[in-house]
């Protein structure tokens, strides 16, 4: 039985338009901020993972390289990428280097270093990506934290397809920082509802008891 | 009739929704975003989930023995 199709089965296409317009005018890489706070501001707001089960463009288009156009290997993701240890520890890892770069961009506004007009992949390879900055009438801090955040979506997308290929084709979903985080936000609010459902049974207990 | 087997969810869940996906019963849905959940009553154990999962959190088992 084939499931009808929403509008939001379509959103992988927004990965590819997004990469592509960071080549032409880093200034887009703001927008990933969308990728960033959508996902938080769900999961703080009791929606769980919905960002990821249903909006979340990365994955889809994962997704649609590995199954649909079958550049999977289909193997298993090995144990140890979906242990805690190496989950949190990614999370840990993405956003210290997050920090990294908000560093680098306060830095940049303060005046102490200059503009760096190049992205970083994986974090140490730097390429030149000079023709994308076109000297807007923005502060320099703004394309620095352009430059810094491009960096960081490019090399996440790069991580993505390179264990889609050797795994299974949404094995980055497994470790996503953002999906780690989305979760953890999920369990700190299920326990926080069963802490209260405890209580509000423990209060009822008591007043139910006390003779009038 | 149903089948001798269903999927069971382990810890190792991400919530991801791959199985909620491809799940031909509609039987399987994310519980408050902490993991997957199987309606064992839907559950025809036909195995696409399984295959799915990224974090190799869902295995087939005997109905008898599923929780």
């Amino acid at each position: 039985m084939k499931q009808k199709k929403h509008w939001y089965d379509f959103l992988w296409i927004v990965t590819p338009i997004y990469l592509g317009l960071g080549f032409f005018n880093i200034m887009f890489a703001w927008l990933g901020m969308i990728f960033f706070s959508v996902p938080l501001v769900i999961a703080i707001f009791g929606g769980g993972k919905l960002y990821c089960n249903r909006y979340c463009d990365r994955g889809q288009f994962l997704s649609l390289l590995g199954t649909k156009l079958k550049l999977s290997r289909n193997r298993p993701t090995p144990r140890w990428m979906v242990s805690p240890i190496f989950r949190y520890g990614f999370l840990i890892f993405f956003f210290a280097m997050f920090f990294q770069m908000l560093f680098t961009t306060y830095l940049v506004g303060a005046g102490a270093q200059s503009l760096k007009e190049f992205v970083t992949l994986f974090w140490t390879f730097r390429l030149p990506w000079h023709w994308a900055y076109h000297g807007t009438a923005l502060p320099t801090w703004m394309a620095q934290f352009a430059f810094g955040f491009y960096s960081l979506m490019l090399t996440s997308t790069l991580i993505g397809i390179l264990v889609m290929l050797i795994f299974k084709p949404r094995s980055w979903c497994v470790f996503c920082p953002m999906g780690t985080m989305t979760q953890l936000i999920s369990k700190i609010k299920v326990g926080k509802m069963k802490k209260n459902e405890t209580q509000a049974r423990y209060s009822c207990e008591c007043s139910c008891n006390k003779t009038p | 009739m149903k089948s001798k087997r269903c999927a069971q969810v382990s810890q190792n869940c991400v919530a991801c929704g791959c199985c909620v996906k491809v799940c031909p019963m509609q039987a399987i849905s994310i519980w408050h975003g902490v993991a997957a959940q199987v309606n064992l009553e839907q559950c025809v154990g036909c195995g696409k989930c399984e295959k799915e999962c990224p974090a190799g959190a869902i295995v087939l088992m005997e109905r008898e023995n599923a929780q």
